[in-house]
Parts: C-alpha cells; sequence; structure tokens
C-alpha cells in the first residue's frame, strides 16, 4: 500500500523533531496520561498486599507491603507507549528492579504469565524482565500510583506496549512454555515490540 | 475475565484502501463513515478499525475507532466518528473527507469487547461510548431477537444523542444536561436506581461499559453495585484521544 497519500491530508499534530524520534511507528504524543483497563478498577489495600514469584523456579519468594518497601528504590525515566496509539514521553516511575525481585530465585524456565488483582494476566519472556529493562513500580512521577492507574503496585516494562506492564501486579510465574496472557488471547501480539508494531496477531 | 475464551481469528491484519460509500451526520459533532473495504471480513460487534491517514511527505496519523454497524452488512463497515478539536484524524475525517474518496483502512481487531450473539447482555454507554454497543444491538436485531438485550444510556441533550431515531423500547437514555420537554425519564448522571432497573433479569452478565474514562469506573462501580460479578463486567475506556 506504500504510495498511498490521503488526499487533503497535511498533518497538524506533528512531533517536533526532537520527539518524534522517539515516537515508534503509528504513535502520537499524549500529555496526559489515559485509562485502559478491561474491567472495573480493583482497589487493592496495602495491608493485605503481596508480591510473589513462583512456577519454575528453585526458590519461591513472597513480599508483603512493608517488605518490599524495604528493597533497593529506583526512580525509572521512560517514554510509555500505549497500543491504543498514545505515547507518553519523558514521565518516570520509581520502584523495584526485576533484577533485585529475581536474584535468589534461580529462574528455570524462559517466560513469565504477570497475574494482576481483579484477574488480568500478561505474558512476557524473561529476558524481557531482565538486565535493567523492568521494575515493580509503586510511584509515577513522584506520587503513589493511583489505582486507575495500576496502584498500589504495577509492572512497569516500558520497552514493550504498555498492556504488558500490568496494572496491579500480585504474582510473577515462572513458565517452561510461552502461553498468551489476556489480551495476547484476545487478538493482541504475543510480545509486543513497539518499534516493530507488533500489535496484534497478524503483525 | 474467567468467562474469555480466545477465538481463531481469520488475519484482517493488512493495511487496505477503502472507498467512502457514504458519509452521514448523526448529531452536530458525530459523522458516520460508511467504507467498503476490498478484503472486508465479517466483524464481531464491538470490535475496532484502524484508519491511518499519510501525508504527501510521508507524516502519518493513526487512530482505532468502533465499527457501528452490524456484520450483516456485507462488503460494508460504518465507522461513527465524534470529531474532536484536537483530534488530527478525527477532523481530517469530519472536515476533509468526502464520499467517493479512499480512506486507508486495517481490521476488525480485538476480541474482547465483543458480544458473540449467544447470551443476554447489558450494555452500558456513555456519549460516544454509544458506537461499539450499537454494533451489539443491530446485530441482535437482525439475527437474535429473541435473545434479551437492553441499554442505558447517558447523552447530554436530546441534539447531541446518537442513533436517536433508532432507539427503541429496550434503551433507557439518561439526559445529563437537557431532556426534551415532557420527558418523564431519567436526569442527571446515572445512578443505582437506574442500573438496578436496568439490571433486572441481566445479572449474569456480561455488562459493556463504554464511554469516558470518568464514565466508566463510575458504571462499572454501580454495576458492581447492583450485584454483577466483576468478571462479568467488560469495559472500554475512551482516552483523551483524537
Amino acid at each position: 500500500m506504500s504510495g498511498f497519500v490521503s488526499r487533503g491530508f497535511q498533518g497538524r499534530r506533528r512531533s517536533p523533531a526532537e520527539l518524534a524520534a522517539r515516537l515508534p511507528p503509528g504513535q502520537y504524543a499524549e500529555t496526559g496520561f489515559p485509562v485502559l483497563t478491561a474491567g472495573p478498577t480493583p482497589h487493592v489495600r496495602t495491608d493485605v498486599w503481596e508480591l510473589s514469584i513462583d512456577g519454575m523456579v528453585a526458590t519461591p519468594r513472597a513480599w508483603s507491603w512493608e517488605e518490599f518497601g524495604e528493597l533497593p528504590f529506583e526512580t525509572v525515566p521512560c517514554d510509555i507507549h500505549c497500543v491504543t496509539k498514545w505515547s507518553k514521553l519523558g514521565t518516570s516511575f520509581g520502584g523495584v528492579s526485576l533484577d533485585t525481585l529475581l536474584a535468589g530465585v534461580e529462574p528455570r524456565g524462559e517466560h513469565v504469565m504477570a497475574e494482576s488483582y481483579g484477574g488480568y494476566t500478561t505474558n512476557l519472556p524473561l529476558p524481557d524482565l531482565t538486565g535493567g529493562k523492568a521494575w515493580v513500580v509503586t510511584e509515577h512521577e513522584g506520587e503513589e500510583i493511583a489505582a486507575e492507574h495500576g496502584g498500589p503496585a504495577r509492572l512497569l516494562v516500558p520497552h514493550l506496549y504498555f498492556w504488558k506492564s500490568a496494572k496491579w501486579i500480585r504474582r510473577l510465574t515462572v513458565l517452561d512454555h510461552e502461553e498468551p496472557g489476556f489480551w495476547e488471547a484476545n487478538g493482541y501480539h504475543l510480545r509486543g515490540d513497539p518499534w516493530k508494531e507488533q500489535r496484534y496477531w497478524s503483525d | 475475565m474467567e468467562r474469555l475464551t480466545a477465538v481463531a481469528q481469520r488475519a484482517p491484519g493488512a493495511w487496505q484502501i477503502a472507498r467512502v460509500a457514504e458519509i452521514r451526520r448523526e448529531t452536530p459533532t458525530v459523522k458516520t463513515f460508511r467504507i467498503a473495504p476490498p478484503m472486508w471480513v465479517a466483524h464481531l460487534p464491538g470490535q475496532h478499525y484502524e484508519v491511518r491517514l499519510t501525508a504527501p511527505d510521508g507524516y502519518r496519523a493513526q487512530r482505532s475507532y468502533s465499527i457501528a454497524s452490524s456484520p450483516v452488512l456485507e462488503g460494508l463497515v460504518e465507522l461513527t466518528v465524534e470529531r474532536l478539536d484536537d483530534g488530527e484524524v478525527s477532523a481530517y475525517m469530519h472536515d476533509v473527507l468526502q464520499e467517493g474518496d479512499e480512506i486507508e483502512v486495517r481490521g476488525p481487531f480485538a476480541t474482547y469487547f465483543v458480544w458473540r450473539g449467544e447470551e443476554p447482555a447489558l450494555l452500558v454507554g456513555g456519549g460516544s461510548g454509544v458506537v461499539p454497543l450499537m454494533a451489539m444491538l443491530r446485530h441482535r436485531r437482525l439475527v437474535a431477537p429473541e435473545v434479551p438485550m437492553r441499554m442505558v444510556y447517558s447523552v447530554r441533550t436530546p441534539e447531541q444523542t446518537i442513533f436517536a431515531s433508532e432507539l427503541g423500547a429496550e434503551t433507557h437514555l439518561a439526559y445529563t444536561r437537557s431532556a426534551p420537554e415532557g420527558w418523564t425519564g431519567h436526569r442527571g448522571r446515572i445512578d443505582r436506581p437506574l442500573l438496578a432497573a436496568a439490571a433486572d433479569g441481566f445479572l449474569g452478565g456480561p455488562a459493556f461499559v463504554c464511554g469516558s474514562n470518568g464514565f466508566v469506573e463510575a458504571a462499572s462501580e454501580l454495576l458492581l453495585g447492583c450485584g454483577f460479578a466483576p468478571g462479568t463486567i467488560r469495559t472500554e475506556r475512551f482516552g483523551p484521544t483524537g
């Protein structure tokens, strides 16, 4: 379909060149922070919150909110890209690196299913969660993350489409095979790399 | 969400150039674009299409729009689009696009916020959130009129009511700003009594809720209060996008 031009279209919402280079194909810069969720927003109390890592691992781990708060905390400047076309450039989150959480767990599989309070799931290859590329975050731009944005804690995997950054995270299960999560079973791409525009199954 | 099942879908992914067969004005800010994709595949009510615009220098903009029509309308797809003032794609479609023009599209996509025609459903829409719900309502009228379906539709004013002439006894309208003269139905935002009455007989789910984030948050909280299980409430939220 190359060569097609939309009659009369000039493009009036272009981003400045320095920002345009940070926008993956098909994305546009959004200054707000839209909310996209498949169901009602779960409200998770921190006194009952728990994060666990289990499945194909040598040593399963679990943290209460208090224990999680004692782990090394990092601020993560990043750009995020939603499959519905908006990107938020130059934002930041704060939380704990997956490298920290996985230390001592000894994963025995290459795939991970992330599961949320409320039942949402999303699948990720383990290499997308390690090497300083993924976090469990509790702050957005210095504030607690609101429930509608995934608070008290959400996964953050900014190099993949944002549906991979599961809100209300409660469990990471290591698997020895790939299984589709919630959106992945409903037409969305298994990996979701925005720079390859992997939006849907057929991409 | 435990009710979800994956479906094997025919690959609809390719971009294609569709002719704009007809443009209808629905309200002062909403138009319906009936397009004819050459590689048409039947969609599920609730699915969306992507629209891509390309400028002469190669600059592109893409957005997703819900399908308003039933797949019974073979070879055609109707996208009902609200014009957003800062919306690059919606403003082009409203201000520039004409019948007979070509537009680049691909779809249909996503299989979660869809009604497959087999179960009673409660639909709750706010503003242009009614669009994917209308695909469900139209499809049910055409192929499964015996399956119960009810819609609660929140609009500001009579003039802003999309698909007004097609709404029947199954639809409970709520006017939040101004109602027609002599209106005896609901005024103001949707509330517990309105949804509880509408939900009577539909508590097994699913409920499809679509609108702005604020509307969806409020409506889904009310549905939880009416007795819907969280896993039976499917939501689609329109962000501040255009």
